[in-house]
């Protein structure tokens, strides 16, 4: 009986690898599992044994059912999981094709730069100071020692409203306002719209935008301005920059800085894009002159401070290797869509 | 100021190359814009002397020159040129030379004659008739030796005296003493630590004053001397003076002019010479013009002159514009035997504010702005005497008049090395300090420093702080980084504009950067009517054009002319938005700066429900609660059907629909006031309970008229639905088959809700019924059969 049990295990394993689908599969379970089955008629014979060997037996006919039984519910699973698997596959999707994308606006590149520009302050102690693009000659230049015949006040470079009303030609406006509301420490910056009569140009237009920024306090130095610009810049332009601080002349500030950029196209020995002067003009700086801070009734003889202006467009055309300030200004899709979050198309 | 390298080193000699001259001079606050050798790229040109000239055998109007050019054998060359004659002296461009601009010169036959090079004209050395006044400008450059002894063979830039460098520098405004070959001397000296020779003519002795000169308006001229220059012989100058002249930028006109001209740069004194016959009275008088009193100048121009301009008059009338131009009727001709030279200091604000009325800044007029050292007008007359009787251009006057009312006292100001140190950040020790001012002619005694003259821009201990850090090098001033005292932020505003910044590009704008500026053609093509109060807007009085002379009053004009040059641009979709400011002006104030959230966009998929989402989008972003939308049919730009007005409670704060067809077609845009919006904007939410009991939804399908309002309806069902009615949501509008003509269908899906039990089918089914009824009874909307 041991024989013919193992023998019909064998065909039974067959079945159960031949079988491709579940009815196949059932129709075997029938054939060796079932009332009427191939296993049903060894457990009928066992009747017909002697009584000492039924128990063997009936254990050798049990464990032949435990194992049919076993095989039968694997192949079951295996065919059920490949019907499963068959029926995902016919809903199919081609993954390749362009989803669905929520098409995000971008920030402006100049708001990008300004962004970055406020976050390093804001880092340092810094906060944002606003004040009016249609300002008074006295807060454009009178308070920050323009005299009277001071070139900037010329109606050639500056648009005037009246004869006091002006469009702000600098943000350094906004350091006298600044100064007047609020005593030290200040630690300010106020970027802005500015205003001059140029021609539009790869270079100027009538609008553009300054971030000025203002530190004053006891104890600030020219040197403590030199920190600050180069620590700005590292930021804007990678741990690379290089600032070269050049004496200068500005009514407002006494020292006076022109500060220039190393070229990063040349390192400095001189090529087209830094009109082969190895550096790049960025911005005007300088310690704040006591005159302005008197004016502000700020003590001289006690605070001192430091003061900048950098034009943002300047900036964000080196950050970005934009060739012309026109571009920024026209609103183009396929300019606006290249910043910010990468260059897909509309 | 265009300086040249050959008369700085008259005064100091710095050890260096020019770029590095130009480097170290830009690092102490002297930026040079640029350094040009004169001579630039002229290569293997020669002086020659003709030997003979033949006419060419095969041609007619050529000819065929042999040149001694120090080689032995002649060289053979042949040209075109007429004036070329045996025994002058010619420049000679060999084979391989090289010329201005780079053009190069190779051997080569010209009609079967072998012609070894070329000679040259001024043109093509780069020259002027005002650099060579005796070259004939359409032939050969037959060289003048001018009493030097010329060599055959010898370069043609040492023959020439071409040799030089131009340095030119931008001069800031407070350094007028720089706009001279001896002032940039002195601060080369300074820069480089070097002795500096500023060799100065003795000054004549006095004549007794007011013979010559009288000065009737000592407040507008501090100083004048002038000196009589008679037997003038009018000619060219001198090579060696044009060239200076040349490389400082000016140009030769004849030896008087010149020295004058000479005399300018290298003081920064400008001087003026009349011909001193036809000065009336033979005198000069210093004064304001008087009313109705013209100058024709040298130009050629007639000045009209009013009293508060300073002239130089005779007994009868002006003769110059002080400081400015001088008149025709004196002019120096070839003629002038006798000259008056004037040197003179007169107050800068007045020559600037003359200059600007009669719209003539001339280089005197420049340097007369800046404010110039009075000491320096006899010094000035002095050299220019030297070099007119050098020249042998005229017999000086032994004595000058010297007119000088009022000399200024010597200024000193206190020098505190501690406190310098203190605003650089430095530990410069006080004798390095002292050193530094020494240099730039300071004299540092106890704890004053007395200022030189020429540095009126010197007068607080701030200013030698400057000088100080420039002459140590800014590039020395160790870094630092102030130590934080406040902490950092942003105001509230600054955080709503970001906020609202990145909801708009949430929803798909990107952000634009438009100009301020409009004019009335925008608003003309936003079809807005000529009286409506957004037409009163500030205008510029010195505008660039008409379209940009006003301050916008909206910037919907801004967002339609990006929009139109993006579609111009065939892109297939924009959407832009931008936080833009508006100007409104207010009487004796500084006009409103009003920010305004401006949004909108054209493309597939992109219509007026977007757009009013959007807008639904960004108004409850701030929490706007009270914001409704008001159907608006009467807006000039917007379409009357598809245009809708934004309120917050009972304040307008913006209008957004599709544009009119003739404004901008496709185009849908919302302009919303963002002071309008922040003030709508309820405080932060706080946590209210999730609901604990289901809810039971109704969806109502009603038929109403075509113009029925969606508002209206949701108003009736809110106000009749009692305390269960939790929402109610609009789903559907429906016109067609199985509506009545005239007549749609709307669709909302209301939701019940108590808060402490379980409703029942009979509550929702009441709230539903008193709604119908009320429906009904107040617009005639009924359930849909």
């Amino acid at each position: 009986m041991k024989e013919e049990l193992h023998a019909m295990r064998l065909s039974a394993k067959e079945r159960i690898d031949a079988a491709d689908s579940p009815r196949a599969l059932e129709d075997a379970r029938v054939t060796f599992l079932g009332k009427k089955g191939e296993l049903a008629v060894f457990t009928r014979r066992l009747g017909a044994l002697p009584e000492g060997e039924r128990p063997a037996a009936g254990a050798l006919i049990h464990a032949a059912r435990a194992a049919l039984e076993a095989a039968f519910a694997e192949k079951s699973a295996a065919l059920t999981a490949r019907a499963e698997q068959e029926k995902l596959l016919a809903e199919r999707l081609d993954v390749t094709l362009p989803g669905k994308n929520p098409r995000f606006g971008r920030r402006h590149p100049m708001s990008i730069v300004l962004d970055e520009v406020k976050e390093v302050f804001l880092g340092m102690g810094y906060s944002v100071a606003e004040g009016p693009e249609v300002e008074t000659t006295y807060y454009c230049f009178d308070a920050l020692n323009h005299d009277e015949h001071h070139p900037a006040r010329d109606e050639r470079d500056t648009f005037y409203f009246d004869c006091r009303t002006i469009l702000r030609t600098q943000t350094s406006s906004v350091q006298i306002r600044t100064m007047e509301r609020q005593k030290p420490p200040i630690r300010v910056i106020s970027p802005g719209k500015t205003y001059r009569k140029d021609e539009t140009d790869a270079t100027h237009s009538p609008l553009f935008h300054q971030i000025e920024g203002l530190v004053v306090d006891e104890g600030i130095t020219m040197g403590h301005l030199k920190g600050t610009l180069e620590e700005l810049m590292r930021r804007i332009f990678g741990p690379r920059a290089r600032l070269r601080f050049r004496p200068h002349h500005f009514p407002y500030t006494e020292p006076s800085a022109e500060v220039d950029l190393l070229c990063f196209a040349c390192g400095g020995k001189g090529c087209r894009m830094c009109g082969n002067e190895g550096y790049i003009e960025l911005l005007g700086a300088g310690m704040v002159h006591p005159r302005v801070l008197r004016v502000c009734g700020i003590d001289p003889q006690r605070y001192s401070g430091f003061a900048f202006g950098v034009g943002l467009e300047r900036l964000t055309m080196m950050r970005f290797e934009i060739p012309d300030m026109r571009l920024l200004f026209e609103n183009d899709m396929r300019f606006l869509l290249q910043f910010d979050m990468g260059g897909s198309r509309p | 100021m265009k300086l040249s390298m050959n008369w700085l080193s008259r005064f100091v000699a710095p050890p260096c190359s020019a770029r590095e001259y130009a480097a170290a001079m830009t690092m102490s606050g002297s930026k040079v814009e640029s350094v040009q050798r004169m001579d630039e790229s002229i290569e293997n040109v020669l002086v020659g002397k003709v030997i003979s000239v033949e006419t060419h055998p095969n041609a007619d109007r050529l000819f065929i020159a042999r040149v001694d050019t120090g080689r032995g054998e002649p060289t053979q060359v042949v040209t075109a040129a007429v004036n070329v004659v045996p025994g002058a002296w010619v420049p000679v461009a060999m084979h391989g030379s090289v010329l201005p601009g780079g053009k190069t010169i190779k051997a080569g036959k010209l009609r079967g004659v072998l012609s070894d090079g070329m000679l040259c004209s001024i043109a093509e050395l780069d020259l002027t008739a005002h650099d060579e006044p005796t070259a004939d400008p359409d032939g050969i450059l037959l060289i003048d030796p001018e009493g030097r002894a010329m060599t055959p063979g010898e370069p043609i830039q040492d023959a020439l005296e071409l040799s030089d460098t131009r340095v030119e520098f931008e001069i800031t405004n407070n350094r007028p003493d720089c706009l001279s070959v001896r002032g940039l001397a002195r601060e080369s000296a300074a820069v480089f630590g070097l002795p500096l020779r500023l060799p100065c003519p003795p000054p004549a002795p006095e004549s007794a004053p007011g013979a010559l000169v009288t000065i009737e308006a000592p407040d507008l001229c501090e100083r004048y001397t002038a000196r009589l220059v008679r037997d003038v012989k009018v000619a060219p100058s001198p090579r060696w003076l044009r060239r200076l002249l040349r490389t400082a930028g000016q140009r030769p006109i004849s030896n008087i002019v010149d020295v004058t001209n000479f005399v300018m740069l290298e003081y920064g004194q400008p001087l003026h010479a009349f011909d001193y016959p036809l000065l009336s009275g033979g005198r000069v008088v210093v004064r304001r013009a008087k009313a109705g009193e013209a100058l024709r100048t040298l130009d050629g121009q007639t000045r009209l002159l009013t009293e508060d301009m300073l002239v130089i008059a005779d007994d009868t009338s002006p003769v110059a514009v002080a400081g400015v131009m001088g008149g025709e009727g004196s002019e120096i001709t070839e003629a002038t035997k006798t000259i008056l030279l004037e040197a003179a200091c007169f107050r800068g604000s007045s020559v600037r504010s003359t200059a600007l009325a009669l719209n003539m800044r001339t280089d005197a007029s420049s340097r007369f702005e800046k404010g110039l050292d009075a000491r320096m007008t006899s010094e000035a007359d002095a050299r220019a005497c030297e070099l007119i009787a050098l020249l042998g251009a005229g017999e000086p006057d032994a004595r000058e008049t010297d007119v000088w009312p009022v000399r200024r006292e010597k200024v000193s100001v206190a020098f505190d090395c501690a406190a310098i140190n203190a605003r650089l950040g430095t530990d410069i020790p006080d004798a390095d300090m002292a050193r530094c001012l020494t240099a730039i002619g300071c004299e540092v005694q106890g704890g004053e420093a007395a200022i030189p003259s020429h540095r009126s821009d010197l007068r607080i201990w701030e200013d030698l702080s400057e000088e100080v850090a420039r002459l140590y090098g800014y590039e020395n001033i160790p870094s630092a980084l102030p130590a934080p005292r406040v902490s950092g932020a942003i105001t509230p505003l600054q955080a709503s504009r970001a906020r609202a910044g990145a909801l708009l590009r949430a929803a798909g704008y990107s952000e634009m950067l438009t100009y301020s500026f409009a004019g009335h053609g925008d608003l003309d093509a936003l079809a807005m009517p000529p009286d409506h109060p957004l037409r009163r807007a500030l205008r510029i009085s010195n505008p660039m054009g008409e379209e940009t002379s006003l301050m916008r009053t909206t910037a919907l004009p801004s967002l339609l002319r990006s929009l139109r040059r993006n579609r111009d641009l065939r892109n297939e979709r924009a959407l832009l938005y931008e936080l833009a400011v508006t100007y409104h002006p207010r009487d004796d104030a500084l006009p409103a700066e009003r920010e305004t959230a401006v949004f909108g966009g054209y493309g597939k998929d992109y219509d007026f429900y977007c757009l009013k989402g959007h807008t639904e989008a960004l108004l409850s972003a701030f929490n706007a609660q009270d914001a409704r939308f008001e159907p608006q049919s009467a807006h000039y730009a917007f379409h009357p059907g598809r245009c809708a007005d934004v309120y917050a409670g009972e304040r307008h704060i913006g209008t957004l629909g599709q544009l009119r067809r003739e404004v901008a077609e496709g185009v849908c845009a919302c302009e919303l006031s963002f002071e309008g919006l922040l003030a709508a904007s309820r405080p932060e939410p706080r946590f209210r309970a999730t609901p604990r009991y289901p809810a039971l939804l109704r969806d109502l399908a009603l038929v109403a008229d075509d113009a029925a309002l969606c508002a209206d309806v949701e108003r009736v069902i809110a106000q009749n639905g009692g305390q269960i009615l939790e929402s109610c949501v609009f789903f559907d509008v429906y016109k067609g088959a199985g509506i009545p003509e005239g007549k749609k269908s709307l669709a909302f899906s209301l939701m019940f809700r108590a808060e402490n039990r379980t409703l029942t089918d009979a509550d929702a089914d009441a709230a539903v019924a008193a709604i119908l009824a009320a429906l009904d009874k107040e617009l005639g909307i009924v359930l849909r059969a």
